[in-house]
C-alpha cells in the first residue's frame, strides 16, 4: 500500500506500516498501548491505542491496515476520554502497591496514568486478591498486578514457542496462568524470563536474591567472588542514564569493591575457556563422525528447553558447563587453593580437591572462610541454572546467587553508588582477562563466531570476523554461515529464540537440516536482550547493547580464545593438560537428563516369548483415544491373536507420545504411526516379521 | 468402502421419492405428531409418545413410525415426533390430522382418552384443548388459535410437522431440490447474485447481507475453504435455532451445501453448542443420513463436487457465537475474538476463507433457491426481506416461538399473537403493559411508544434497538428496570471473554454501580458514571459482544430514567422489587390490631398493643414479607407512602 494518511491534519506518507498504530509512531505521535508489540502478533485488547478514523469510527490504530486518502485523529476530546476510561478501569482492580513494587519506576500502567492525565480512580477495586505464585526459583507471578495485555502469554507461545501460561476462566475471572493453575517452577517454563520483560506491569518479576548477596557481603568469614557476563557491561548503564550498549566494564569493577567484593572477575573468561573445550568436543565428533550437530549448551533457558522436547537432541549438546557454571567451578577451586597456601598464587598450588584447601587452613588454626560466588547476568534463567543438581558440588551449587543486570543496578542505587560518575577500575586476574571472542558470547552469533575463530586459527589472536552469517528468515532469527577448517566446509547456524530452535531441531531430527554447529540463544538479540537487562520504554535497547559488544570485542588485542594467555597458563597449571582431558572433564563438564514430561512408561498387553519380537506400542493418551486409538489396540489385539502372532510382538499400551495433532499414534519398531488404524499397524508389523516361519503362516492374513 | 453407492440417491430421484412418500402418506388414515423438542420431552412428551403407541396397537391400529415409502399397507396411524413446534408453554402437544387437532398439556394419563375418544369414536377431548385466555373459549387446533393463525411461519414451516429424522418426509416437501438446482443449473455467481437480489439478511444479529459474504468468500482465491453453521445460540431466552436444528435439520444441511457451492467451501462445520443435546443428535443423524444419500461427503449428487460435513460441540462459552471467537474455538483454541480486519471470510479457518451463517438464515436458502428472490421478498419491508423468528417470553399470555414477517409491529406480536399482557398476578390486563427487551442481552428496550415500530433490521436500528438473534421479553408494569439492566448485565459480564479492558473491567463495573443503585448507594453521579462507562464499553470494546452489552442498560436508562432517579434520589423502587428501596409499612387506616403480622415477623420489627395500628421499625425490618402474607386486611404496604 502506497499514498497518505493525514494524522492529525499532516499528510504522513504509507511506507510499508502494518498498521495506523506504526505509521502514527512514525509520525513522531506517541500512541499510549499495553499489548502491541511489533515482534508478536497483533492482540488488540487494552483498547488504549484509539484512533478516530475518517470523522466517525473509532478503532485500535493497531490493527488497522492504514489504506491511501485515511484521515484520522489521535487526540480528540472523545478518544482522550474512552482512553483514561479504559486505564481508570484497569488501575480499578490492579493492586496498587506501587511503592514497594518491584517495577515502581519501569510500570508501563503508572507511567500512562500519569501521561493520561488520570487524577481520580472513580472505580471500586471489584477483584479478589489471589494467590501469588512463588514456586518457581526464577521467577514471581502475583497475579493482583496482572492487567491481562497478554504479551506474556503471545511471547512464550510465538517466540519461545513453550506455551508455558495462557489465559483460564472467562470474564472478570480471567487470569494467565501455567495449566491447571499449576506453579511456573512445575510447568514447562524455561526460565527465559522473557514473560516479565514484556510485562508492562509487577505481574511477572524475576525473584532477586538481592538479599541474600548483601548478607554475604557483610559476612567477615565469607569472601565474596564476583562474575560478570558480557552483556551486563553494554547494559547496566541504562539504569544511570548512559547511553544503552556504553562499554561500562570498568565501571562495574569500581562498583563492585565499592559494594565489598573480595574478587571481581568477567564470565568472559569462562566463555574463552568453553571456546576451548566446545572447540576440543567438536573436532573430536567431526573426525569421528558422531553426535553432529553440535548443539552449543550456554542458555539455560535452551537446555532445559532440549532436555523437555527433544531429549533425542540430548547427546548431540556439548557438554561444556555454561560459562557461568565453568566460573563457579575454576573460582572454587581457586579459593580452595588459596585457602591452602593463602601466601602463593594459585597457579603454584598443587592440585587438590576443593575440601582439601579448608582442612589446611583449618590445620593451620584459622577458620576456614566460605566462598560465595555471585554472578552478575544479563538472564533469568541462570537463577535456575545455578540451582540444577549437575551443577554442585560437595552438596553446594558451583554459583550461590546469580543476580540480573537490573537487580544489581537496584543494588547500587540501594547503596547510593553513582555509577555513572565512577572512575573505571580493572577485573582481578586470572580470570579478569578476557580475549574480544569470550566478550562478544553475549550477542547472539557470538558463541558460534568465537568457535570458528578458535577452529580456524586455534592459537593465532586473529582480529578479523570469522562467519558471515546470511539471515534464512526474516528477522535474523535464523542464520547459517559456512566455515572453513582443516580442509573442511562445515555449516555453522545461529538460533535465536526457541520456536525457532524447535524448527531446526525439528528440521535436524527429520534429516532436512544439514548443519555441523547450531547455536541456540533463546532471547532474541542474544544475552544482550536477556529478560535480565534493564526494562525501559525506548525501544531499540538491545540493537544499541549489540553494537556495543560487537564494538568491545573489535576493540582487542586479543580477540580469539586461544590467544588468551591466562587460559593457557589455566590450563598448564590447573588442568595439567590439553581441552578434554580427564581434569577438564572433571571441572568443566556436565550432564543433562531427559525431561520429557511423560517418560516411556507403558502397560504390557501381549508379552511375545520369541527371541526377537516385534515391539508395537499404542498410545492411549487423551488425544489419541479420542480419536480413536482404543479401537485400534483393540483390533490389533483381535489380529494378532488371530493370526497367531502373540509369540512375535510385544503389544502395549503407552502414554502421550506428544504428537497429539497426529493421532492415534503407534510405534511399530522403530517406526512411528500417525493417524493409524489397525491395517497400516498390521501392515507395519508384517515386513519386520517376514524371517520367521510363524510369520509366514501369519501373513495370509489380509 | 464396498458397497458405498448403496442408499446413494439420484438427483432425479428426488420427485420419485416425494410421490412415493405421498402415496404411501395418503394411505393412513391418521398421522399423529407428538411434539419431541426439548420443551415438550422436558415435560414427558416421550412417555406419552410411547403409550400413544402400545394403546393404539392394543385397540388395533396398525402403527407405522418411519413410514417406508415402498410398503406401508395396512398401516391405519403413523405416529412421529417432531421437533419444537413452539408453544412449549402449553406442551407436551400432540397433533392429530386429519382431524386438526391440537391437544394440549397432554400427560401419559390422557392418553387413553385420547385413543378411546378420538380414535375409537372420533371425538375431541375438550379438557386437552387451549383455551383461549381472555375469553377461555376452547379452540380445536392450530388453525384456530391465534398464537398459530397469526404467525407466517416460512422457517419454521415444516418445523414440528415433520419428523425430523426421517430423510424422506424432507424429501417429500420438496427437499433437496434448490440444493441439485443450485449444483446442476446454476454457478457459483449466479447463487450469490440470487441471494443478494432476495435481500436475505443475516439473522445471528448483525444483519449483514448474506449474498454480500458469500460473495467476498467467492472472491477469494484460496485451495481451501471453509463454512460454518452458527449454532451457539447462547442468549438466556432464545431458542429459535435449536428449534429449527432440532426440527429440520436437513434445512440447514441443504443451506449449507447451497452455500457451499456458492463460495466454493468442501468442508462445513455445524457449530451446535453441547446443552443442545437433543439438536446435536439430530443433527448427526441428519448429516449421517445425507452422507448416505449422497447428498454429502465425496461426489455430491454424482456431481464431481465434495462436501464434507462436520458437526461440532461448542462448550457452552457465549462469545463462541462471534465468527473469530468461534473458528478459533473450533481450531481447538481457547474462544477468544481476535481483531478484524482481516474478517473470517478472508481469514477464518486455519487461515483460509471462512463464511459463518446462521442456523436461521441457512435454513431460507432452499426456499430462495427454489422459489425465487421476488418469492422470498414478498415477505418483510424493503430493507428487511423476509420473515424473523422470535422467542416470545416474559408477562404475555402465550409464550412461546414465533415467526412473524419483517415490519410487523410489536403490537401485533405481543397483543395479537401473544393474546395480551398478563398484570403481577397472572390475569390478562393489557394496561399493565410496560416495555419489551428485545435481541437478548444485546439489544434494547422498547416501550408503549413503539409499539407500531414496524419490527425490521433498520427501524429497531433507529430507536437504539436490535433485531439481535430474536428474544422478546416482555414486562409489565410490576418489573423494576434496574433488575432487568442487572439480569442481563450479569449475564454479559460472565459471558465476557475477558481479553479486552472496556468488556472485562467495564461489564463488571457497570454491573457494581447497578448494585449500588439497587442497595440504594447510588446518587445521580452514579447515573452519569453508568452512563459514561455503558458508552465507552460500547464504543471500544473489541468485539460485538462488548459493544453491545451495555444496550439494555443505556436503553432502560434512557427510557426509564425517572425510575432511576426515584431509586438515587429518592431511595425509593417504584415497583417494590428491590429489597432495600422498599420499605414495609402499615397502613394506619387499614389495620385492625390483630397481631399477626408482628406474631409472623422473624425479627420482633412490628410494634403495637392490640386492636391498635401497628407499625414497622425499618431498623429491624429485614423486608422478608412474611407480614404481608400473614395480613388478611392488606394493610402492609411496599414502598414509601
Amino acid at each position: 500500500m502506497s499514498g497518505f494518511v493525514t494524522i492529525d491534519g499532516i499528510k504522513v506518507p504509507i511506507e510499508g506500516e502494518p498498521n495506523l498504530l506504526a505509521l502514527c509512531r512514525k509520525a513522531n505521535i506517541d500512541i499510549p498501548t499495553f499489548c502491541y508489540h511489533s515482534e508478536l502478533s497483533t492482540y488488540g485488547a487494552c483498547r488504549l491505542c484509539l484512533v478516530e478514523i475518517n470523522g466517525k469510527d473509532i478503532d485500535a490504530s493497531c490493527v488497522v491496515p492504514p489504506k491511501d486518502g485515511m484521515s484520522i485523529r489521535t487526540n480528540t476530546a472523545r478518544i482522550r476520554s474512552m482512553r483514561r476510561m479504559n486505564l481508570e478501569l484497569l488501575l480499578a482492580n490492579h493492586k496498587q502497591d506501587c511503592p514497594t513494587c518491584d517495577r515502581s519506576a519501569s510500570c508501563k500502567l503508572r507511567d500512562l496514568s500519569a501521561k493520561m492525565g488520570i487524577r481520580d480512580v472513580r472505580f471500586k477495586r471489584l477483584r479478589d486478591d489471589r494467590p501469588k505464585d512463588d514456586g518457581s526459583v526464577a521467577l514471581v507471578r502475583d497475579p493482583n498486578k496482572c492487567i491481562l495485555c497478554g504479551d506474556c502469554v503471545r511471547y512464550c507461545s510465538e517466540i519461545q514457542g513453550v506455551g508455558a501460561i495462557d489465559f483460564a476462566f472467562r470474564g472478570s475471572d480471567v487470569v494467565v496462568s501455567p495449566a491447571f493453575g499449576k506453579s511456573l517452577g512445575s510447568v514447562d517454563c524455561v526460565n527465559c524470563g522473557q514473560c516479565a520483560a514484556v510485562c508492562p506491569t509487577g505481574a511477572i518479576v524475576p525473584r532477586s536474591p538481592a538479599e541474600s548477596v548483601w548478607k554475604a557481603l557483610d559476612d567477615p568469614d565469607a569472601i565474596v567472588v564476583a562474575q560478570v557476563a558480557p552483556a551486563v557491561r553494554v547494559a547496566i548503564g541504562e539504569r544511570f542514564g548512559l547511553p544503552a550498549g556504553a562499554d561500562a566494564t570498568g565501571k562495574l569493577a569500581t562498583a563492585l569493591r565499592m559494594l565489598g567484593f573480595d574478587r571481581v572477575y568477567d564470565t568472559a573468561f569462562g566463555a574463552d575457556l568453553t571456546v576451548l573445550e566446545e572447540a576440543g568436543e567438536l573436532l573430536g565428533r567431526l573426525e569421528r563422525g558422531e553426535r553432529l550437530p553440535l548443539f552449543t549448551s550456554c542458555c539455560p533457558a535452551w537446555v532445559k528447553y532440549a532436555e523437555q522436547f527433544y531429549p533425542e537432541l540430548l547427546p548431540n549438546l556439548s557438554s561444556c558447563m555454561s560459562p557461568q557454571a565453568m566460573m563457579g567451578s575454576i573460582i572454587r577451586d581457586d579459593e580452595a587453593r588459596r585457602a591452602a597456601a593463602p601466601a602463593a598464587l594459585p597457579s603454584s598450588a598443587a592440585s587438590g580437591a576443593l575440601g582439601a584447601g579448608a582442612e589446611a587452613a583449618r590445620a593451620r588454626g584459622g577458620v576456614a572462610k566460605r566462598v560465595v560466588v555471585v554472578s552478575i547476568m544479563p538472564c533469568v534463567a541462570k537463577k535456575y541454572e545455578v540451582s540444577r543438581p549437575e551443577l554442585s558440588r560437595d552438596g553446594g551449587p558451583l554459583v550461590d546467587y546469580a543476580l540480573t543486570t537490573a537487580e544489581f543496578a537496584s543494588m547500587l542505587e540501594e547503596a547510593g553508588i553513582r555509577f555513572a560518575d565512577l572512575r573505571p577500575g580493572a577485573m582481578d586476574l586470572p580470570f579478569g582477562f578476557a580475549t574480544g571472542a569470550g566478550v562478544a558470547f553475549g550477542n547472539a552469533g557470538g558463541v558460534a563466531e568465537a568457535v570458528a575463530r578458535y577452529v580456524g586459527s586455534p592459537m593465532s589472536p586473529l582480529t578479523g570476523a570469522a562467519l558471515e552469517f546470511a539471515d534464512e528468515a526474516p528477522g535474523g532469527g535464523i542464520r547459517s554461515a559456512t566455515l572453513s577448517a582443516g580442509g573442511r566446509e562445515l555449516t555453522v547456524v545461529s538460533v535465536q529464540g526457541l520456536a525457532n530452535a524447535k524448527a531446526v531441531a525439528r528440521g535436524v531430527l527429520d534429516g532436512t537440516r544439514k548443519a555441523d554447529i547450531v547455536e541456540v540463544m533463546a532471547c532474541p538479540g542474544g544475552c544482550v536482550g536477556g529478560a535480565g537487562q534493564p526494562i525501559g520504554f525506548k525501544p531499540g535497547a538491545v540493537a544499541e547493547r549489540r553494537l556495543g559488544l560487537a564494538d568491545a570485542d573489535g576493540g582487542r588485542e586479543l580477540r580469539a580464545s586461544g590467544a588468551n594467555p591466562f587460559l593457557s597458563r589455566f590450563y598448564a597449571d590447573v588442568i595439567g593438560g590439553a581441552p578434554g582431558s580427564r581434569r577438564a572433564r572433571e571441572l568443566l563438564h556436565t550432564r543433562y537428563s531427559s525431561k520429557k514430561r511423560i517418560q516411556d512408561t507403558s502397560i504390557p498387553l501381549v508379552r511375545g516369548g520369541a527371541a526377537e519380537k516385534v515391539s508395537v506400542k499404542v498410545c492411549v493418551g487423551t488425544s489419541c483415544f479420542l480419536r480413536g486409538s482404543q479401537a485400534v489396540l483393540r483390533d490389533v489385539l483381535a489380529e494378532v491373536e488371530r493370526s497367531g502372532l502373540q509369540d512375535l510382538v510385544d503389544v502395549s499400551a503407552t502414554f502421550c507420545s506428544e504428537r497429539c495433532d497426529k493421532g492415534p499414534t503407534v510405534h511399530v519398531g522403530g517406526k512411528t504411526i500417525h493417524k493409524a488404524d489397525a491395517a497400516a499397524v498390521m501392515a507395519a508389523i508384517r515386513p519386520l516379521l517376514a524371517s520367521t516361519a510363524v510369520a509366514e503362516a501369519a501373513v495370509s492374513f489380509s | 468402502m464396498a458397497g458405498s453407492d448403496k442408499g446413494r440417491i439420484r438427483p432425479g430421484e428426488l420427485e420419485e421419492i416425494a410421490a412415493a412418500y405421498a402415496a404411501a402418506s395418503g394411505a393412513v388414515a391418521r398421522r399423529v405428531v407428538v411434539c419431541g423438542g426439548t420443551g415438550c420431552i422436558a415435560n414427558g412428551s416421550t412417555r406419552v409418545f410411547e403409550k400413544l403407541r402400545a394403546d393404539l396397537e392394543a385397540v388395533g391400529e396398525k402403527v407405522v413410525v418411519e413410514l417406508d415409502v415402498h410398503d406401508c399397507s395396512g398401516a391405519s396411524a403413523h405416529l412421529s415426533k417432531s421437533g419444537c413446534q413452539g408453544f412449549c408453554q402449553v406442551g407436551p402437544l400432540v397433533t392429530i390430522e386429519p382431524d386438526g387437532i391440537l391437544y394440549t398439556h397432554v400427560k401419559e394419563a390422557d392418553v387413553d382418552e385420547i385413543v378411546e375418544a378420538t380414535f375409537g369414536r372420533g371425538e375431541v377431548v375438550e379438557r386437552l384443548l387451549y383455551r383461549d385466555p381472555v375469553s377461555g373459549e376452547a379452540k380445536r387446533g392450530k388453525r384456530d388459535i391465534d398464537f398459530y393463525a397469526r404467525q407466517e411461519r416460512r422457517v419454521m414451516h415444516d418445523c414440528g410437522a415433520i419428523d425430523p429424522e426421517d430423510l424422506n418426509e424432507y424429501i417429500a416437501r420438496g427437499g433437496y431440490r434448490a440444493a441439485r438446482t443450485a449444483i446442476f443449473d446454476m454457478d457459483p455467481a449466479g447463487i450469490c447474485a440470487l441471494v443478494k437480489d432476495s435481500g436475505l439478511r443475516g439473522r445471528g444479529g448483525a444483519g449483514f447481507p448474506t449474498g454480500r459474504k458469500w460473495e467476498l468468500a467467492l472472491r477469494q482465491a484460496s485451495p481451501e475453504k471453509y463454512i460454518i453453521c452458527n449454532g451457539d445460540e447462547g442468549d438466556p431466552g432464545a431458542f429459535m435455532d435449536r428449534s429449527v436444528l432440532e426440527g429440520n435439520p436437513h434445512a440447514v444441511i441443504e443451506g449449507m451445501l447451497i452455500g457451499a457451492r456458492a463460495t466454493g467451501a468442501t468442508i462445513g462445520y455445524v457449530y451446535v453448542r453441547a446443552e443442545y443435546p437433543l439438536a446435536v443428535e439430530r443433527v448427526r443423524k441428519a448429516v449421517a443420513a445425507a452422507e448416505a444419500a449422497g447428498f454429502l461427503g465425496r461426489d455430491v449428487m454424482g456431481s464431481g463436487l465434495d462436501f464434507e460435513l462436520r458437526v461440532m460441540e461448542g462448550a457452552g462459552a457465549f462469545v463462541c457465537g462471534e465468527a473469530s471467537a468461534m473458528v478459533s474455538s473450533i481450531m481447538g483454541n481457547r474462544g477468544m475474538p481476535r481483531p478484524k480486519p482481516p474478517r473470517t471470510a478472508e481469514k477464518g479457518l486455519w487461515g483460509m476463507p471462512t463464511v459463518v451463517n446462521n442456523v436461521e438464515t441457512l435454513a431460507q436458502v432452499a426456499f430462495i433457491v427454489e422459489k425465487g428472490a421476488a418469492e422470498y421478498r414478498r415477505l418483510g419491508t424493503a430493507g428487511s426481506a423476509g420473515t424473523k423468528t422470535y422467542a416470545l417470553t416474559g408477562h404475555v399470555a402465550n409464550t412461546g416461538l414465533i415467526e412473524v414477517p419483517f415490519g410487523a409491529t410489536l403490537r401485533h406480536v405481543v397483543f395479537d399473537i401473544g393474546g395480551g399482557i398478563l398484570d403481577r398476578d397472572g390475569k390478562p390486563d393489557n394496561g399493565a403493559f410496560k416495555a419489551v427487551q428485545i435481541g437478548g442481552p444485546s439489544g434494547g428496550c422498547l416501550t408503549a411508544e413503539h409499539l407500531d415500530v414496524p419490527m425490521d433490521f433498520d427501524s429497531l436500528g433507529e430507536i437504539g434497538a436490535m433485531v439481535g438473534s430474536g428474544g422478546l421479553v416482555v414486562m409489565n408494569d410490576s418489573t423494576c428496570m434496574v433488575q432487568m439492566a442487572r439480569f442481563f448485565m450479569q449475564f454479559t459480564q460472565r459471558e465476557s471473554c475477558g481479553k479486552c479492558v472496556p468488556c472485562r473491567e467495564g461489564t463488571q463495573q457497570i454491573l457494581a454501580l447497578l448494585d449500588d443503585i439497587i442497595a440504594g448507594n447510588g446518587s445521580l453521579e452514579t447515573l452519569d458514571l453508568l452512563e459514561e462507562l455503558c458508552e465507552n464499553v460500547a464504543a471500544s470494546s473489541l468485539c460485538g459482544l462488548g459493544a453491545s452489552a451495555p444496550a439494555p442498560v443505556l436503553s432502560m436508562l434512557r427510557q426509564f430514567r425517572a425510575e432511576y432517579e426515584a431509586h438515587v434520589v429518592d431511595k425509593r423502587c417504584p415497583t417494590g422489587q428491590c429489597a432495600a428501596l422498599s420499605p414495609l409499612r402499615i397502613d394506619p387506616a387499614l389495620c385492625k390490631g390483630c397481631t399477626a403480622c408482628a406474631r409472623k415477623c422473624p425479627v420482633g420489627a412490628i410494634v403495637g398493643a392490640p386492636k391498635q395500628a401497628h407499625s414497622i421499625d425499618p431498623e429491624k425490618c429485614i423486608k422478608c414479607g412474611a407480614c404481608i402474607a400473614a395480613c388478611k386486611f392488606d394493610a402492609i404496604k411496599k414502598g414509601a407512602a
